[in-house]
């Protein structure tokens, strides 16, 4: 396991470094293109210009170039912005870091349990109605548009029926957990059900038909054959192996979420998170600031693959060799 | 089948909104009409009526008529919202089906070639695959978006404008290439061992021929499964990255710009932002029943995403 895990640590870290050289390469060495024009933002004084390209040294070789960016990034950490003269850009990532968790795990937290619930009673009642239901529930799901189903819920929640059904609903914005999980939780709940609408039918499907392609394995029949309960059988033995499925989709799906619908989430419902930082941003080309986003989130997308890699080599030992 | 019909019918009605522009709104979809007054029921009424809330600034676009003129309202620009959305519709479909089949031919061509030379190619184009998939893809997309959209891209004799939709598809379409380049080379690895390609191989055929003829035929329908899977994640894709403004650019319109713009009018004006989400969920449904339909017919072993 710790050969694994070290095996998987290193290729994690070499994916960091391609990735960190695809997103400079794109920022500084798209051909036709001056970079110091692009980070100086719009309409810069030449005074500026000057200035970026002292500090980004765009008259150094490439390598020196990559080099001086990640010192501004991870290092020094002392990355400005230009367009929002001399703000420093990696304190407003960091304080948006938080709120970007809190969506996802709160939103994952409700799409797994819902997914769980929907993929189980599917399996025990196979063959009607609720597999055909949680098919369509599952399309659906894949088919919203994430940015409109958000503003369809402020348009009800905070506009039409905020003044009868849902006059509990707490204007849009984030409170910080440490202001107590009351607030924090009431905050975040429409934007995490929004975010669970669109996962939980997916994940049902699948859970499904893994559950139900495991009933035919050996090892539930076993479980019958010693006079288990079906109960038992579904959850102690076909749910739990068919878990793994799960786990490597939801690794999948974390990139997806923190680069996609959950910076669409954030944007839709006014949560200060790094997708509203990075969607601020491109309202103004505040270059520096989208490629502090980008490389902290891809970041936290390997990192979190790479917790999904260990977990899944530790549900199914087999992973661990090939 | 009625998905088909019914993505039939929301493509026909895209191609026709010069028509439905000209002779049933009779409206400009891409001009301000800021002053502009329609007749409804014998009574003259302003397009945008001057907002009294609040300080009087701003305006109130016209709410939908549910008549020919302004349909559905117009945007805070006085445009009717009805035919922009037609409009905005033939670009979200050429976009998201463009792309898909972009995407579905690159990654055909990476897969296969990755898939059967093996080695070293396979080496350089997994590895590439694996970094642009840990990568986010609407991370990636809003780099591209950035650097491009915003100046005009020259490449050798080539200039793309950067209001130009080629953009908007090139980058959806790579993105989304390790997605399907994977099964594909997966596919064509487990084809190269199977005995009718060592047949073709012991019979002395070349690698061209094994290639067209053995193994293309063979991932073919793959690759057409994932074809309208791929146009309908493209399309939201699209929509998704036209909303943040990195997308389309104005005054051309999207399903996604025009949710854009009625967000602004989100609580007094409603259905600017609600029908073009509505008809963009329609066409992604049918194209992933579609897509399951393709697949059910194709390819019945096959299990993308899991389906039973």
């Amino acid at each position: 396991m710790w050969r694994f895990a070290g095996k998987r640590a290193l290729a994690a870290l070499l994916v960091l470094f391609a990735i960190s050289v695809l997103v400079f390469l794109i920022f500084f060495a798209t051909p036709g293109i001056d970079p110091a024009a692009r980070i100086a933002g719009r309409n810069a004084s030449q005074e500026t210009l000057t200035q970026v390209r002292a500090s980004f040294g765009f008259d150094r070789p490439i390598w020196v170039q990559y080099g001086l960016m990640m010192q501004h990034l991870f290092i020094n950490r002392d990355l400005t912005s230009f367009v929002n003269r001399g703000s420093q850009v990696i304190p407003q990532v960091m304080q948006a870091i938080p709120v970007t968790l809190s969506l996802v795990f709160g939103a994952a937290l409700i799409w797994v349990v819902l997914a769980l619930i929907m993929g189980v009673a599917a399996t025990a009642a196979r063959g009607t109605v609720i597999d055909p239901l949680i098919l369509v529930i599952g399309v659906i799901g894949v088919s919203l548009p994430v940015f409109w189903l958000g503003e369809v819920v402020n348009l009800v929640t905070q506009s039409r029926l905020h003044d009868t059904v849902f006059a509990w609903v707490p204007q849009l914005g984030y409170v910080p957990l440490t202001d107590g999980v009351g607030p924090w939780a009431l905050h975040l709940l429409f934007p995490w059900l929004t975010l669970a609408v669109l996962y939980a039918g997916i994940y049902a499907r699948v859970l499904r038909s893994e559950m139900v392609a495991s009933m035919n394995e050996d090892y539930v029949r076993m479980a019958r054959a010693k006079g288990i309960g079906e109960t038992r059988v579904l959850i102690r033995h076909s749910l739990r192996t068919s878990m793994i499925s799960i786990v490597s989709l939801f690794g999948l799906d974390f990139g997806a979420l923190i680069g996609g619908a959950a910076l669409l989430t954030e944007v839709v419902f006014g949560l200060q998170g790094v997708g509203k930082l990075t969607y601020d941003s491109l309202q103004n080309f505040d270059l520096p600031v989208i490629l502090a986003c980008v490389l902290y989130a891809s970041f936290f997308v390997v990192l979190a693959n790479f917790i999904v890699d260990l977990l899944y080599a530790w549900l199914d030992p087999r992973v661990r060799h090939v | 089948m009625g998905s088909l019909v019914v993505l039939i019918i929301i493509v026909l009605a895209c191609i026709a909104a010069p028509l439905y522009e000209s002779s049933i709104a009779h409206t400009d979809a891409f001009t301000s009409n800021v002053a502009g007054t329609i007749t409804i029921n014998g009574q003259t009424v302003p397009v945008l009526e001057p907002s009294t809330e609040g300080l009087g600034l701003g305006v109130n676009p016209i709410a939908p008529t549910w008549t020919a003129q302004y349909f559905l309202g117009s945007d805070n620009q006085g445009r009717d919202v009805a035919s922009r959305i037609l409009y905005g519709g033939r670009n979200t479909l050429i976009i998201g089906f463009a792309s898909a089949i972009l995407c579905c031919v690159l990654a055909g061509i990476i897969g296969i070639v990755s898939g059967f030379f093996g080695r070293g190619v396979d080496a350089v184009l997994s590895r590439g695959l694996d970094v642009l998939w840990a990568f986010p893809v609407y991370l990636l997309a809003i780099c591209l978006s950035v650097v491009l959209i915003s100046s005009s891209l020259t490449i050798g004799p080539v200039t793309l404008s950067s209001a130009s939709i080629l953009l908007p598809i090139v980058i959806i379409g790579i993105v989304y290439v390790p997605y399907v380049a994977r099964p594909i080379r997966g596919q064509v690895m487990s084809l190269r061992e199977r005995e009718f390609v060592q047949a073709a191989v012991g019979a002395g055929a070349p690698d061209m021929r094994l290639l067209r003829r053995e193994i293309l035929p063979n991932v073919l329908p793959t690759i057409i499964v994932f074809l309208p899977l791929m146009a309908a994640i493209n399309m939201l894709t699209e929509a998704a990255l036209s909303f943040l403004s990195i997308g389309v650019q104005p005054p051309d319109s999207s399903w996604g710009t025009i949710v854009n713009d009625g967000v602004g009018l989100l609580y007094t004006r409603p259905w600017v932002a609600i029908a073009p989400g509505i008809l963009l969920a329609i066409t992604a449904v049918t194209l992933n029943l579609l897509g399951d339909g393709v697949r059910d017919a194709l390819d019945p072993k096959a299990r993308l995403r899991g389906a039973a």
